[in-house]
């Protein structure tokens, strides 16, 4: 049934649906695309209704971990709410682990759980959990429908509490008595939450001061995270950074939201940026972050960070992202795209004058640091470089591919070694750090994009933990290419073992691994081992080639085991305390 | 340095858990929590005693506005406030003791509510302070039970949190 039906059933002869048949119409009045999902006791009425229509595709993981991972991709890829539905207990236990990962990156979804009847809660009854207890504090919101009446609405505050302000999961939880129920539906076309009000606009006298500080600075600097790329603001980012001529850098949730291959960018920053952006950030005077937050894993510890007298300029649309671990002087609360906009008219309307002698003399200092090539990585002609396979993925898929990643060495170097010039082309756990999300964050984005090119960048330990949904992207026959970079350990675990714990691995070896192509295969995929330098390039031709273009490869690499992540800010340790590894 | 924080929140079942929730996970204080109903059935009015430095109460003051329940946010201790708290104590009255306790409460403006031979049951109402020093001027052999509400507090004339 089609929007314009819906609503033109406003009428005495209204016919009367289950709560299950309004909570679909619901997902076909916000255009959903995909469900990702696992049936279970308290969701049966749902996926009878599901059966019914056709207007969204239902995608059955093999584990609800999966379905909100491969939700979460989805929005990542598309910028639009992802959609998940489980059942009750363990489906809403499961989810959670998928739910915490997309509230850590902010990231829109409507999570449906099914719950025991309403005159079963609170019994103990059989897969019942107080699901919204359970996430209630890993979610940007969460219900539960009590009241047929509520779905509609409740359904329409979900989407738009997840898309707007600083977006994050919502979860809507719905005993099963209640999806039984008969009612009309109606879908309010509008939503008003007199709570919720997030500012879009930025303060103007804050962006005149903002620009009046970047354009008397001598070492200025731009730091912009994941915020640009939820925000769809690249595009003003790039307008910006280049018509003042600033060095800018990126947290690893905001790579892609400026081209990395452009001159002005520094690369990533952080406990495994590059030198460059890590000495840039720590020297500059006045620091403008861009929908970022200054993690711990971006700025190391802060009182070091603040060891260096800076002024810094804030935008972000939380207001309790600003001072939250290093005091802001000039924040600006508002959507980047919109604060950017007005930044970028200021610019043309004012034309300022900027310190160019001292900025050049910056650009210069900055080029030094580059010049010092700690990226730089050699090639063995044994062993397999992992930082190697990265730089070929990227020659083969010349730039233009989706990298998903799993969590570990394999993600630093991934996001290190492809640089991304498009903002949504980079998807991985950055907040939660969540290892598995890897090969549901690929089908959530082959989905999307079925023409795509859509690579796994992960590891022998990450790829295991979601492993069963090999089964899934069979299914759907999801051109997927699995690029595991084997080292026979759970990689950064190894790497802070070697550095921190004098070389004791404790349960760090991934003993007994599986015969990956066997398993492969066993799916019914094309399993490619790699244990040769000079065959990784062919291997990965033959993988992106036109013969395997429609099947999922499992590229099986056996890399160095000893190779770590460099530069490396060790833990509690300031950004210009870099291990910087063999080159230094 | 200890603050009073009012909330004005959507009398929705979970809204205290949310508070109560956001102030263990992020590892806040909370001295004491008091929440009822207010005139309009649909909010609820929280106070909240807290205590931390400038930066940790502003968080706290941020993280609450963030709660999609959260209507209002004031930090009464940005302005003039009033802050009470009602206690009901019970304690031992035997005849020998039975006129000392009935001064004490006489001049600490409290009412007796409830006697029995042996006890009374006192209800007092004043700043924390005053109900603290209440109990400390009291023999503690002679405290039965106490029952404290936690501050409630309003802001002084025309500060005003109202939707």
């Amino acid at each position: 049934m089609n929007q314009a039906s819906i609503t033109d059933q406003q009428d005495e002869t209204t016919p009367q649906f289950t709560g299950a048949e309004i909570l679909i119409k619901c997902l076909h009045a916000e255009n959903v695309q995909f469900v990702f999902g696992y049936p279970g006791g308290a969701v049966l009425n749902i996926y009878d209704a599901i059966y019914q229509q056709d207007q969204f595709e239902h995608i059955l993981v093999r584990h609800e971990q999966a379905a909100l991972h491969a939700a979460d991709a989805y929005a990542r890829a598309t910028g639009k709410v992802g959609v998940a539905l489980v059942t009750s207990g363990p489906g809403a236990t499961n989810a959670v682990t998928g739910i915490a990962t997309a509230y850590m990156d902010s990231i829109p979804m409507v999570v449906i759980s099914g719950q025991v009847p309403t005159y079963a809660i609170g019994e103990d009854a059989f897969q019942e959990c107080d699901t919204v207890g359970i996430t209630r504090p890993c979610v940007k919101h969460n219900f539960l429908i009590k009241d047929i009446n509520d779905i509609a609405p409740v359904m329409k505050k979900a989407f738009h509490v997840a898309a707007t302000g600083r977006p994050g999961p919502v979860l809507v939880d719905i005993p099963k008595d209640i999806t039984a129920t008969l009612n009309q539906f109606e879908y309010p076309e509008t939503v008003e939450i007199r709570s919720y009000n997030p500012i879009t606009k930025g303060h103007s006298g804050q962006i005149k001061k903002a620009l009046k500080l970047l354009s008397e600075a001598k070492r200025p600097m731009v730091y912009t995270g994941g915020g640009v790329v939820l925000g769809n603001a690249s595009e003003e980012l790039t307008q910006f950074v280049r018509s003042l001529g600033l060095p800018t850098t990126s947290t690893l949730m905001g790579l892609g939201g400026f081209p990395a291959t452009d001159k002005q960018s520094l690369g990533m920053l952080g406990m495994h940026g590059t030198y460059e952006a890590n000495m840039a950030m720590q020297e500059c005077d006045v620091l403008i972050a861009v929908g970022a937050r200054f993690d711990d894993r971006v700025i190391g510890n802060p009182e070091h960070f603040l060891s260096r007298p800076r002024t810094i300029i804030h935008i972000d649309i939380d207001p309790s992202s600003i001072s939250k671990r290093v005091k802001i002087d000039v924040p600006i609360v508002g959507d980047v795209k919109s604060v950017l906009a007005d930044l970028n008219t200021l610019i043309e309307t004012e034309k300022p004058v900027q310190n160019t002698a001292a900025l050049a003399d910056w650009m210069q200092q900055i080029e030094a640091w580059r010049g010092k090539r700690f990226s730089d990585f050699v090639l063995d002609d044994k062993l397999i470089k992992p930082q190697q396979v990265i730089k070929t993925l990227y020659e083969v898929t010349k730039g233009d591919a989706w990298i998903t990643s799993d969590v570990g060495q394999h993600q630093m170097w991934a996001a290190q070694y492809y640089p991304f010039d498009k903002p949504r082309r980079w998807i991985n756990s950055g907040g939660l750090g969540t290892m598995g999300v890897g090969l549901p964050y690929a089908m959530g984005v082959q989905l999307a994009y079925p023409d795509a090119q859509v690579a796994c960048v992960t590891g022998e330990a990450s790829i295991q933990m979601c492993i069963q949904e090999l089964s899934t992207c069979q299914q759907y026959k999801l051109p997927i290419k699995v690029i595991t970079l084997n080292n026979r350990y759970m990689g950064m675990v190894r790497q802070w073992q070697e550095f921190f714990y004098e070389n004791r691995y404790s349960e760090s070896y991934m003993n007994a691994l599986p015969d990956f192509i066997k398993l492969a295969e066993a799916y019914g995929h094309v399993g490619i081992q790699v244990t040769n330098p000079a065959d990784v390039e062919d291997a990965m031709k033959e993988a992106f080639g036109p013969k395997l273009k429609d099947r999922m490869v499992f590229m099986d690499i056996i890399t160095d085991q000893s190779e770590n992540v460099f530069p490396m800010v060790p833990n509690g340790k300031g950004l210009s305390e870099m291990i910087t590894g063999k080159n230094s | 340095m200890r603050h009073i924080i009012s909330i004005l929140m959507e009398n929705e079942p979970g809204a205290l858990s949310r508070v109560a929730g956001l102030f263990s996970a992020r590892g806040y204080n909370i001295e004491s929590l008091t929440v009822a109903t207010t005139e309009d059935a649909t909010l609820s009015r929280m106070t909240i005693v807290t205590s931390g430095n400038d930066a940790v109460i502003e968080q706290i003051i941020k993280q609450l506005n963030k709660l999609i329940d959260v209507v209002k946010v004031l930090d009464l201790n940005d302005g003039k406030h009033i802050e009470r708290e009602l206690m009901l104590i019970k304690v031992k009255a035997s005849a020998s003791h039975r006129d000392e306790m009935k001064r004490m409460c006489d001049i600490f403006r409290g009412r007796i509510i409830d006697v029995t031979d042996g006890s009374f049951t006192i209800e007092l109402t004043g700043s924390g302070h005053k109900l603290d020093a209440f109990i400390e001027s009291l023999d503690k052999s002679a405290i039965l039970e106490t029952v404290r509400t936690g501050a409630s507090g309003i802001g002084r004339g025309d500060r005003i949190l109202k939707l």
